[in-house]
């Protein structure tokens, strides 16, 4: 038994499970754990398995085009990279962006929001709440009643209708293709939805299909093209012309009309079904309140979508910035990304040196000198480990920690911040779904808590989307189209050496990239991205990271398949999607599922 | 399903797999409206670029008429839906690892096609591509043709890289069985070049790319012997 400072009593003498998706982008996870002999989890170790570098690429290129090397790294979140790899930029050659440009920005980025938070609830997470095989013995008239004493407002709820998404769906599982339904433990009890909860669910799930496809028109409208929309270091690539026609080239009225109707869609479809289906899988599993890990106690988020451009002070932002450590709430910390003492990243137990232990480094030092070496307990080789050795260096995500400690970030992370604050929106939205569901407060320290989150910050992101939209045409209509500040395009305006960071709370939690510039080219770039903080490993005091801490004391109905554990490890949404291996403690693949 | 191989001028492998449906008449006869031509990879990691550059190096060497979308798709998943949906017909340039001798290039159809981009667990991008047909059909809006052109890669784990020179051999080939493939469903496609809007940036072009990459003394390259077994 090991005790860690963050308050963890690691005891690994259990069954060890290894579940090791293998994927080759950035922030690929493999998660082990140790059971005792109840099936609770007692022990977690949480490791990136794959070495990545962005310096490695961008060291000598050209500044202004690093965004789009960084839209290439993930393959989920393009557009809040390349936000950020702009803003770095503007931020260490001082360049200031217009009005337009900041409004335009925030739209996006919000867009980015609304639709990952939706396609992760219904696409990527739904399936660790909802058995869709489950729902083909649904009866279609009790599933139109369930849907309209949820949402009375939604209008797709007769029995025709959920009858038809069930042959439909039969059809479908008939057919053979199980396809985006398999690799499920859909007997597996801790499934506890009636079938009629897991139709309207599952029907929800199509809707969403189709709504997603509107969402991401709007990266088309103000990014020029989509899947890997146009960003430009100064303001935005699209010109304001309002005399234009057509739904190419320029913004117009025909555009903007566009938009905001899928804005609007976006609010009705949050209000609707997004928030009500939360609420009403929750109910079913409200006594399964765990997965809090250290959302209870440290909770990082930068910070974002700034009111006025080119000011990111605490008080400019919607989305709330500031720390939370030793569980206190009652005291919000300011975040300073620049201040060498703050954001650290520590390798004493990843893959990395920095050739003394215990040491710590500002990401605008930051090395990435390699050490890939097992410990003394590891079972396995070098090539093909089978058991990690979690008291020695066992990831390739480094331990990046806020003034020394482990830090969750993510929608959950950004709620208990806004909360503690006293943020007016959030509190209400909180408040609200509590009341609603007759839960305390302490309920959202939990997985159902991340997932709900996410859903509200949903539905508060489609008002600032709105707002933003609004405070776009009305600059329009006074007069002003300025979309781009290219005063400082040419590198011969800029100081022979220069530094800047860039912000933004991406989907999946708080994004930073710092970056050297130097003779008009690339020095250093480091990023640190939101499954750093999450997926980090044990740092040299020992403390867990908020992966392996939100998996603590968690039980599972059946060790060999870990659906709790993906069910926990999904509520961040991590960032990478991949094929998960789930070893028995031979090291043979028992059976694959999937882990994003 | 029955394979076999052929030799392309260039000298490349092909293996040629057969739709395993029942030919129909009418649908043969009838030329696809939309045509959706989209490479998918993610171009950081060395071979993997090679989906993607194939629709670039198709949109400098071929005009194609406005019917065909020329689509850099990355590593994208569910984004690609809209523009599945708009098609009749796709043609999807692809590294697979069939688990083959490295640059054979590989042909599979219809309903083939799912089924070989998830026959190994490689990348992000097949899965997430393979749910994109699986999701286009269970919504009943899958193009009814789909072409895979496919090559076995040399090398994915260079992060940084660009295309191994057996496997940009296979680029210019490849297209051309695109370019085929298109006339035979009556497109007119002619020596020359197209615009399109939903390539790459420009920073990212072949040449830009491969051109721009730091040496290995400036940027470490090695890693985790797992991915890097050649610098143990």
């Amino acid at each position: 038994m090991l005790e860690t400072p963050n308050g963890y009593s690691m005891d690994k003498s259990g069954r060890r499970i290894v579940i090791d998706p293998v994927t080759r982008i950035e922030g690929h996870m493999r998660c082990e754990i140790n059971v005792d002999d109840q099936g609770v989890i007692r022990n977690a170790v949480s490791t990136g398995t794959m070495w990545r570098g962005l310096e490695v690429i961008l060291k000598g290129r050209d500044p202004r085009d690093a965004w789009a090397f960084t839209e290439r790294i993930c393959g989920v979140c393009t557009g809040t990279h390349a936000l950020t790899s702009v803003r770095a930029v503007e931020d260490a050659l001082g360049i200031q962006i217009p009005d337009n440009a900041n409004s335009i920005r925030n739209i996006m980025q919000l867009n980015l929001e609304i639709h990952d938070h939706i396609v992760h609830f219904y696409h990527l997470h739904a399936l660790d709440w909802v058995n869709p095989i489950n729902a083909l013995r649904a009866d279609p008239k009790a599933t139109s009643e369930l849907q309209q004493m949820v949402s009375p407002a939604h209008p797709l709820s007769s029995p025709g209708y959920f009858r038809d998404v069930q042959n439909r769906l039969k059809k479908f599982v008939e057919s053979g293709q199980l396809g985006i339904f398999k690799n499920g433990y859909w007997d597996n009890p801790a499934y506890k939805m009636p079938p009629e909860a897991d139709l309207m669910a599952t029907t929800h799930y199509l809707e969403a299909l189709d709504l997603q496809k509107d969402i991401v028109k709007i990266h088309t409208i103000f990014g020029g093209k989509n899947p890997h929309p146009n960003w430009l270091v100064g303001g935005v690539p699209c010109p304001i012309n309002m005399d234009s026609v057509g739904a190419t080239g320029a913004i117009n009225m025909e555009r903007l009309n566009l938009a905001s109707s899928i804005i609007d869609r976006c609010i009705e479809f949050n209000n609707n079904v997004y928030i009500p289906d939360v609420i009403a899988i929750g109910n079913f599993y409200r006594t399964w309140l765990h997965g809090g890990g250290l959302s209870s106690q440290a909770c990082l988020a930068y910070g974002d979508i700034p009111e006025n451009a080119n000011d990111f002070s605490t008080e400019n932002l919607h989305l709330p910035r500031g720390a939370i450590i030793n569980g206190n709430l009652n005291e919000v910390h300011d975040v300073d990304v620049r201040d060498p003492e703050q954001v650290q990243e520590f390798v004493d137990h990843s893959w990395y040196t920095y050739g003394e232990p215990g040491r710590g480094l500002h990401p605008w030092d930051g090395i990435s000198e390699a050490q890939y070496e097992l410990g003394p307990n590891a079972k396995g080789t070098r090539t093909n480990i089978k058991e990690l050795d979690e008291a020695a260096k066992y990831s390739w995500i480094k331990a990046p920690r806020w003034r020394g400690h482990a830090m969750e970030t993510g929608p959950l992370a950004r709620y208990v911040v806004g909360y503690a604050k006293g943020h007016e929106d959030i509190k209400d939205q909180v408040d609200g779904l509590l009341r609603t569901m007759d839960l305390p407060f302490e309920a959202i320290f939990s997985t159902l808590g991340r997932t709900a989150a996410r859903a509200l910050e949903s539905e508060y992101c489609g008002r600032l989307q709105k707002y933003f939209f609004d405070k776009l045409v009305t600059n329009i209509k006074n007069g002003d189209t300025h979309t781009a500040n290219v005063e400082k395009w040419d590198p011969k305006t800029w100081p022979k050496e220069a530094k800047g960071v860039g912000m933004t709370e991406a989907p999946r939690g708080s994004l930073g990239h710092w970056i050297r510039i130097k003779d008009g080219r690339i020095e250093n770039y480091q990023c640190v991205v939101p499954t750093t903080w999450n997926g980090s490993p044990r740092d040299a005091q020992g403390n867990i990271g908020a992966f392996e801490a939100s998996l603590m004391n968690t039980p599972m109905e059946r060790p060999d398949e870990p659906v709790e554990v993906l069910r926990t490890l999904h509520s961040f949404d991590p960032c990478l999607a991949c094929s998960t291996h789930v070893m028995s403690p031979d090291g043979d693949e028992l059976t694959t599922v999937r882990v994003r | 399903m029955e394979s076999c191989n052929l030799y392309l001028t260039a000298g490349a492998k092909l293996a040629v797999s057969q739709p395993g449906k029942m030919e129909d008449p009418v649908a043969s006869q009838t030329n696809p409206e939309n045509i959706l031509v989209m490479g998918i990879g993610n171009l950081l990691w060395a071979d993997e670029g090679f989906g993607v550059r194939c629709v670039e190096h198709l949109s400098q060497n071929w005009a194609v008429p406005p019917n065909v979308h020329l689509l850099d798709g990355g590593t994208q998943g569910l984004y690609l839906l809209p523009f599945l949906e708009a098609a009749d017909a796709l043609i999807v340039f692809d590294a697979v690892d069939y688990g083959i001798e490295p640059g054979t290039m590989k042909l599979v159809e219809d309903d083939e096609v799912p089924a070989f981009m998830g026959a190994k667990k490689m990348s992000l991008h097949q899965t997430g591509f393979q749910e994109v047909i699986a999701t286009a059909q269970l919504l009943g809006r899958c193009p009814d043709r789909l072409f895979l052109i496919g090559v076995q890669p040399v090398e994915l784990e260079d992060f940084g890289g660009g295309l191994r020179p057996l496997t940009a051999s296979r680029v210019q080939p490849s297209v051309q069985i695109a370019v085929e493939k298109l006339r035979e469903w009556g497109v007119q496609v002619q020596p020359g070049q197209t615009v399109a809007h939903d390539l790459a940036d420009p920073s990212l072009t072949r040449d830009a790319y491969e051109g721009g990459r730091p040496s290995e003394d400036v940027a470490c390259r090695t890693g985790d012997d797992r991915f890097f077994p050649a610098k143990v």
